[in-house]
Parts: structure tokens; sequence; C-alpha cells
């Protein structure tokens, strides 16, 4: 069962990769200067004070002692309170968890169709003017940073041609029937299109942003493998069976070509979420990485050590998925 | 009727040299010729020039490809392949980059029948089991369903044949379908081909550069230099008297494996030097491409 020995030994490097990220998150969040206490208490506290409050929060033990007592939570499920909001830590990042995983998977998908669709068409139509014109495109994409292509976005259809919502993730006035986070989800299965319309009217911009730089990652990487495939000698021999260009490019190529694309688009699409963290922010996206913001800000250290942990497990997550989906996808891989 | 003419075809590297110079040929339904040469003669491009898969460096600048009358240069590009991949085939040289590795055996074989020739799954499927009877593959079923890294040469080089020769083609090109093979495999592949082209009667292009083979399996041969046709003939002729001096020395280097203490006979200097004056004098006779 080669599969399941995959996931048994990942289950093992995981578990060593979380704990390394906790104590580097735990130790460096409580090295940096700021004081927590100090900026919950109104201007003119005591000394005695901040001494009680830090002492309530267990600030004033040493950092070995505060990581034992943290670890012996995180256990038993509890990842502590949050020092702004007074709430879980485990509520409030799983409330917004959905929201993040939302946002990115719908980017991955538009860079996954933007790309696609530029490397297949660059190669349908290679060695022409429209290759030549795909390659600039690529280029400009590339070479602009997601939050540069979000401020533009925002120009261009927020502001001259105001057609997609610029900040937030819902219209607040609307009414939300909502049992779970995953709006968009939860809207197409409701069947509640008005709403779905809207989410996606918020959510496209921000998406897009973090799609562009990754579209034409893949779309570049994709349309070198898939010109290098059209060599091989079993796309010339389905030539002579008669198929046409085109489908020669989607049915004897393209799954051949994909391969290479797909694992560095895995270590991409973490790089996307990465990404999310500022593209939130600038478009008021209530996720992941505008709450985490605010938590630095506020020196929040429960809240930041649960969002950082968070993260680090859907990295890990991202690169499990991959390495099956390459093995679903490469036969040779499968018995091996 | 023959299945395949081939008047002057020239082939040239886009602003570049020529690679084919008016090459003429006949090949007879059901006949086997050999197309032979050293490396770089020109004989693989014939085979690509009639299939359609000239690699897009290179363009035809002159001549005809009569497949069954119909001259393969005046069709419209889709009706052409439509027409090769109905009445041609081609057994490639390198099995093991022959075949996709990421699709199934089965559909390797069956996808023309389907997808070009529209019969139904079933019908296609029924081919295929018969094809791999006849080709000698033992275990169809398990066959069909394995993908390719699962198999040996050998048997994938079966495999291209019983797919080859799937839809009753015409005519098959073979490009040097041996050479890729270990040397005890080579001999029952060769005999796999002749036998299949007896049964069906299909007219074969073997380009080889192994003399000993169209000795096996052709009926006549043409012997390319530089892209010329320098000899014609009929593989008995052939054998018992060639006309053309390069030809000649063609036939005495090749080694004898009965007589080991022959040594080897290489082409001699003078009658490469002849020949290229030939190739030359036809390029000042008959400027074309």
């Amino acid at each position: 069962m080669p599969i399941l020995r995959i996931l048994l030994l990942r289950l093992l490097t995981t578990i060593v990769t979380l704990a390394g990220v906790a104590v580097i998150v735990f130790v460096v969040i409580r090295i940096v200067p700021g004081n927590p206490i100090a900026m919950m208490l109104p201007p003119g506290a005591t000394e005695e004070d901040i001494a009680r409050l830090t002492a309530l929060y267990g600030l004033d033990k040493s950092i070995p002692e505060q990581f034992a007592i943290w670890v012996a939570g995180v256990l038993q499920g509890d990842f502590g309170t949050s020092i702004t909001t007074r709430q879980p830590v485990l509520d409030l990042v799983l409330g917004r968890l959905p929201a993040t995983l939302e946002l990115s998977i719908m980017a991955l998908v538009m860079a996954m169709i933007l790309g696609g669709a530029a490397a297949l068409t660059g190669t349908r139509f290679r060695g022409g003017r429209t290759e030549g014109a795909i390659d600039v495109a690529n280029g400009m994409a590339l070479s602009v940073p997601d939050f540069l292509w979000g401020l533009i976005l925002i120009l261009l259809f927020g502001v001259l041609m105001p057609v997609f919502h610029i900040s937030g993730r819902v219209t607040p006035s609307l009414d939300l029937p909502f049992a779970t986070n995953f709006y968009l989800f939860e809207s197409l299965i409701r069947l509640r299109f008005d709403l779905w319309a809207d989410i996606v009217a918020h959510m496209f911009m921000p998406a897009l942003a973090l799609a562009i730089p990754l579209a034409a990652i893949i779309g570049q990487l994709l349309k070198q493998s898939l010109k290098e495939t059209m060599n091989l000698d079993y796309v010339t021999l389905a030539r002579t069976k008669g198929y046409g260009e085109t489908r020669v490019i989607l049915r004897e190529a393209l799954r051949n070509a994909a391969l290479p694309t797909l694992t560095l688009v895995g270590v991409q699409f973490t790089f996307l979420i990465g990404g999310t963290v500022i593209i939130e922010r600038l478009f008021s996206y209530e996720g992941l990485g505008n709450m985490a913001i605010d938590a630095v800000i506020n020196r929040d250290l429960p809240l930041i050590q649960g969002i950082v942990l968070l993260f680090a497990a859907i990295f890990t997550a991202v690169n499990l998925i991959v390495d099956l989906l390459y093995a679903v996808l490469n036969p040779r891989l499968r018995h091996a | 009727m023959s299945a395949l003419v081939i008047r002057d075809l020239s082939v040239r590297l886009k602003k570049g040299p020529p690679l084919l110079r008016r090459v003429p040929l006949d090949l007879a339904a059901g006949e086997v010729r050999g197309l032979v040469g050293e490396s770089g003669a020109g004989k693989s491009m014939i085979g690509k020039a009639v299939l359609g898969i000239l690699p897009p460096s290179v363009e035809i600048t002159g001549g005809e490809i009569l497949l069954e009358g119909t001259d393969l240069l005046r069709l419209p590009p889709k009706e052409r392949r439509r027409r090769i991949g109905a009445t041609c085939a081609l057994i490639p040289q390198d099995p093991l980059t022959a075949l996709n590795p990421s699709h199934r055996i089965g559909p390797q074989i069956t996808d023309r029948l389907v997808d070009i020739l529209g019969w139904t799954r079933p019908a296609a499927d029924a081919r295929a089991r018969e094809l791999l009877a006849e080709v000698q593959i033992a275990d169809p079923d398990r066959v069909l369903r394995s993908y390719p890294h699962e198999l040996s040469g050998g048997m994938r080089q079966r495999i291209l044949i019983a797919s080859a020769f799937a839809a009753e083609p015409r005519l098959i090109v073979a490009d040097e379908p041996t050479t890729a093979l270990d040397v005890t495999v080579q001999k029952q592949i060769l005999r796999l081909i002749a036998g299949m082209q007896a049964r069906h009667g299909t007219a074969i292009l073997f380009v080889t550069h192994d003399l000993g083979v169209v000795s096996k399996v052709c009926q006549r041969l043409s012997v390319l230099y530089s892209g010329m046709v320098v000899e014609d003939s009929t593989v008995a002729d052939f054998f018992a008297a060639p006309r053309h001096p390069y030809s000649a020395a063609l036939l005495a280097a090749t080694p004898k494996y009965t007589d080991p203490a022959a040594g080897l006979n290489p082409v001699p200097d003078a009658v490469i030097d002849a020949v290229r004056a030939e190739v030359a004098a036809f390029d000042r006779g008959a400027p074309h491409g």
C-alpha cells in the first residue's frame, strides 16, 4: 500500500515540522519588542495593574515555562485565549479559515484556467505572433507582484469601471442564512445564487490579484513542457493516425506535460496562501491573513501562534495533496 | 494499381540545403520496398513526407505524393490528415518512446479506429484482441489494460505493429523498426512484420540501413545518397549485380557475420567523391527548391 505509506510518513514529518514552527514562532514573538499588556491598558495604568494582568496571562513566567503550558493546552485542543478579543483562539482562527481557503482556492482555479489557456494557446500557435504575445503578457504578469495587481485592479474595476466590490467578503446588509463560514460553497449548496453572485463580486478581484503571477508561472512552464512533449515519438505517431493539432495537444501531450508543472504549482500555491495576508488587508477581506496583521499589531501572542500554526498545517497539507495527485496522474509512480 | 507513387519529391531545410532531390518512387500494392542509405541520406525523410510528419524546419519544394492515385500534397490539410490516418500507418523506430506513457495499451491500439474511422468501442476492442493474438501476445486482456512501462521493448514493438495493422492500411512506413531492439528480438520482429505483411497484403516502405534486412523482407529497394536515388532495383538484381558504383560499395561494406576474418570494407573515398560529383552535377543541371 504505497499511498498509505506515503500518508504515514507524511504524518510523521508534519508533526516534526509543526513542532519546529511552534517553537520558532513562540520564541520569536516573545523576543521582539512590544508588550501586549501595555497595549490593552488605558494610559496611566499603574505598575501594579500591569503586573497583575501580566500574571493573569502567564506572561510573567519564563519562556520555556510558558511554552510548556501552551503546548499542554494545544495537545488538549486549547490554543489559549486571544488577548485583544478574549475569545478562544481556536474559534477565532477556525472562523476565519474558510474565508481564506475559499479565496486561495478560487485564486488557484483562476490561475490554472488562465495559465492553462495561455499555455495551450501558445502551444497551438507556437512559433507565431500569438505565442510572442502570450510570452509578453506572461512576462508582464510575472514581473508585477500580487499586491500591485490588487491596486491596479481596484483602480480599474473598483474606481474607473466599478463592476466589482473592492472591500469586504459580502455586502454587510445582506441577510446570511449560512451555518458555516464557507460562504461561497454554502451559497451554492443552498442554491442562493443571489448571495453567491454577491460573494463572487467581492472575491473576484483579490482572487485575480493573487492568481495573475501564478497564472504566468503556470503558463510559462506548461507551455515549455508542452512544446517539448510535442516533439516526442508518441505524439508524432498520433499525428499519423489522423489526429489534428488541437487533439494531439489535448489528448497526447497535455497529461504528460502537466506533471512537472503540477509540482511547481504545489510550491507556488503555498506562496499564494502567504500572499493572502497582504491581499486580504488590501481588500479588507475578513480572512486569516487580515486577522494575522491585526494580531501582530496588537501583539496578541496566543492568536499569532494559532494563526501561524494553522498556516503551517495548510502548507504541509497542500504539499501532501500535490504528492498524491502526482501519483494519480503518473502511472509509473503508482506501483513504485 | 500502385499503392504509392512519388514523383520528383524535393524537400529542403527552410532556407537551407536540399534534403531530397527529385526523388522518384513506385510502390505496388502489397509490395515491400527497402529504402537504404547512410545516416542523413534522406531515407526517413521520404517516409515522413508521405505521412505528413516532416519537422517544422523542413519544407516540401516540389513533386507529387500519389497515394492510390490522389496527390496528398494537393489535398487541404485536414483531408490529407484524415486520408493518411485512414490508409497509412507508421511502425516507429523506438518502441520505448513511441507509446504514450500515461495511456493504457488498449486505447493506443483502438484510438484510430474509434476516433478517426468511427468504429464502435466493442468492435474496436474485439479487433485489438484479434491483433494481439496475431502478433503472438499471450495474455491480451492483461496487456490491453497495462501501461507501456509495464511491458518489455519487444512486447511494445509487437503492440506498435498490431496498432499499425489495426485499420488494414494500404501502406505502412516502417522506420527502422528493429534498430532499437535487442539482436535476439530483432529477428523475431522482422519475421513478424514479414508474416503480417504477407497475410494482410500491405505495401510497406521499409526504411533501414541494414542490407541484410532488405534481403529478407523486401522485393525492391531504393538506394539513396544525399537525398538522391542512385539505384532502384529488385532485390534479386541488386544482390546479384548492383548497377551503381556507390550501391556496389555499400553492398561490399556490409559486414559478413559468417566470415569475421573478412574485416570491414568501408566505402572507398573514390566512390564517395564520384557520387558527390554526381549530386553536384544534378544540382547544377536541375535547379530546384
